[in-house]
């Protein structure tokens, strides 16, 4: 193999090891954009994250206020809180459809109808997050605010509606390769055996692509978590502990991407902010870490 | 096979183009409007508060000089002033004096100390939903109802009962937290001393607040006064309860009765010259500052 590999290389045309050269960087220019991105904001918070800020207020207390005069507060247990309700409560609605959807169009749908289905379903992913927010600040207000007699439809559920609508095409398009990758004779199998349809899916199909599955789902919870622009203009944007759907919230993707832009560079409140991001980079990292572990245990088993 | 490795090396070309097209340094000396018989360019960027206001300025002077063009756009004080630190605007839109801090920035990165001018006011009005059976709010209640320990939270503390809105409960809109017309009414209501409670409703731009107010009962909230749209109230203010109540029209503010209204400044890189200094004089003379009532905020005493 060795010597194979070594000869072929000596015969190697130039253009081909340039080529080569090309992909291989590539690959490993997404790891290098991913340490780079971690990196610089790292470099920017870390200065006030080892030296002044005081970590327990950071991550437990609900007073947020960083452009105060006198008495600057850098709490932010409710944007955390916020994130974390409003993804819930988004994936409380997106999951039950999206893996619907999946099972839907891998199973039961004609393949003239299937077709039809997936490109309605990548129009929906197509839509810019900012018409979502819109959609949310104008159309949803009014409908939440009717519906539920609340006072106002800038809501944590206005949100998570929002949110849903957003992940549900990335669970159903990865949940349905992943029922696509179970072998048809799997099915065949399981039918021989007198399963009905039901038995099928919910004996066979279910358990053969659970990686896939529990992908499709984290993978629309980041979405979720990382999402900015709909929830900044939807869930009302307010510091506050929710009580319950009708509440509003704040995020911490909003809370950045509404304060980054007026504060004075290098300074405290500009540190919180990139402090708030590495917040963020360390839960993705662990949702992410979570999904890898559960997938390697089921592999194990 | 060249064919071929020049459809390889495309992307890694394309990809150069648009890393150096993009980086920061070249933003720096090519914006000066220095006349040189052609097409001058002036960048001014900032306050949301001014930016309509800019915006209609800039409209009529390139109709009046057809050679000078003023880009203006938006993104808050604070990105106004950032920019002119980093010298990359020719004037800078603020609806808050710019910070010690910033100006000693400003002075160290470009070597210019930037000069300010008033060219208008801006009164903020309180609005309500128009359903809300109130007329009238003095400063030490909108402190109470605003600011941290706040006493007033429901609508009935104030006297008054608010059939339109079931929970009782003042839903309170605010700007996010560094937008200079949160400075300033912050300033204006609670002094340096006290901050806003938090759970407001932190809206991102003066239209919005208007426009939520205006579907939610419950309200009360601060925007410019030239943001009034039919669908909501403004409330007549008086600093207590004891002082008259002064509506926020334009005689009030002219006369400075009105208690909440600021000044708008425009920043420039050191004393102005050529056609900024032109366009500066223009905005303060008389028919630049009949746009400024045009567009609902109150004019300079113009030379």
């Amino acid at each position: 193999m060795n010597i194979l590999r070594k000869k072929s290389k000596a015969n190697l045309p130039f253009s081909e090891t340039v080529i080569e050269l090309f992909i291989r960087l590539c690959g490993i220019s997404s790891i290098i954009f991913v340490f780079g991105i971690f990196f610089f904001v790292f470099r920017e918070g870390a200065g006030f994250l080892f030296s002044g800020l005081n970590l327990t207020e950071f991550l437990t207390s609900v007073e947020w206020q960083p452009t105060s005069l006198n008495n600057k507060r850098y709490g932010a247990f409710a944007l955390i809180v916020g994130t974390f309700s409003v993804t819930a409560l988004a994936m409380c609605m997106a999951v039950p459809f999206g893996l619907g959807a999946a099972i839907f169009v891998s199973e039961f749908c004609s393949p003239k109808l299937r077709e039809t289905f997936k490109i309605v379903i990548e129009l929906l992913a197509a839509i810019p997050s900012v018409v979502w927010g819109f959609i949310g600040l104008t159309l949803m207000n009014q409908l939440i605010i009717q519906v539920f007699n609340a006072p106002i439809g800038l809501t944590m559920l206005n949100g998570s509606i929002m949110l849903a609508l957003m992940s549900v095409p990335i669970i159903v398009s990865i949940a349905e390769d992943a029922l696509k990758a179970v072998p048809d004779s799997y099915r065949e199998a399981a039918e021989a055996l007198g399963a009905t349809r039901w038995q099928v899916i919910y004996r066979v199909l279910l358990p053969a692509a659970k990686n896939g599955l529990l992908a499709a789902v984290l993978l629309g919870a980041a979405r979720s978590i990382g999402e900015t622009m709909a929830v900044l203009m939807a869930t009302g944007h307010s510091v506050n502990i929710p009580s319950g759907p009708l509440s509003w919230i704040r995020t911490l993707t909003a809370t950045i991407a509404a304060e980054l832009g007026e504060v004075a560079r290098g300074d405290e409140h500009y540190q919180v902010l990139f402090i708030i991001g590495i917040l963020l980079f360390t839960i993705t990292f662990v949702v992410n870490l979570i999904a890898d572990l559960v997938i390697k245990g089921i592999r194990q088993e | 096979m060249k064919g071929t490795a020049i459809i390889f090396f495309l992307p890694v070309l394309v990809c150069g183009f648009v890393i150096t097209g993009c980086s920061p340094t070249d933003s720096n000396n090519n914006n000066v409007a220095t006349k040189n018989g052609v097409h001058v360019t002036i960048k001014n960027k900032g306050s949301d508060t001014i930016v309509n206001l800019a915006q209609a300025w800039a409209e009529k002077y390139i109709d009046i000089t057809s050679t000078v063009s003023v880009e203006v756009s938006g993104g808050g004080s604070g990105t106004g002033v950032a920019a002119l630190i980093n010298g990359t605007v020719d004037i800078a839109n603020c609806s808050r004096q710019i910070k010690p801090k910033e100006l000693e920035q400003a002075t160290q990165n470009t070597g210019k100390v930037p000069q300010e001018f008033i060219v208008g006011y801006d009164a903020l009005a309180v609005y309500v939903h128009p359903d809300t059976p109130i007329d009238k709010i003095t400063i030490p209640q909108l402190a109470e109802i605003y600011g941290e320990d706040g006493t007033i939270t429901q609508w009935s503390h104030l006297g008054i009962e608010n059939s339109a809105c079931p929970s009782d409960r003042i839903i309170r809109i605010s700007r996010q937290s560094n937008s200079g017309t949160y400075f300033y009414f912050r300033e204006a209501l609670l002094g340096e001393n006290r901050d806003f409670r938090i759970g407001s409703l932190d809206l991102h731009g003066s239209k919005d607040v208007v426009e939520v107010i205006g579907r939610t009962p419950c309200a009360i909230g601060y925007s410019g006064m030239g943001y009034a749209t039919s669908h909501v109230k403004m409330l007549a203010i008086a600093t207590d309860e004891n002082a008259p109540y002064y509506a926020p029209t334009l005689e009030n503010v002219l006369t400075k009765s009105y208690p909440i209204a600021r000044p708008l400044y425009m920043y420039s890189l050191g004393e102005p010259t050529g056609e900024i200094k032109a366009y500066l004089d223009w905005i303060l003379s008389v028919e630049g500052q009949k746009i400024v009532q045009k567009l609902g905020f109150v004019p300079v005493e113009s030379k």
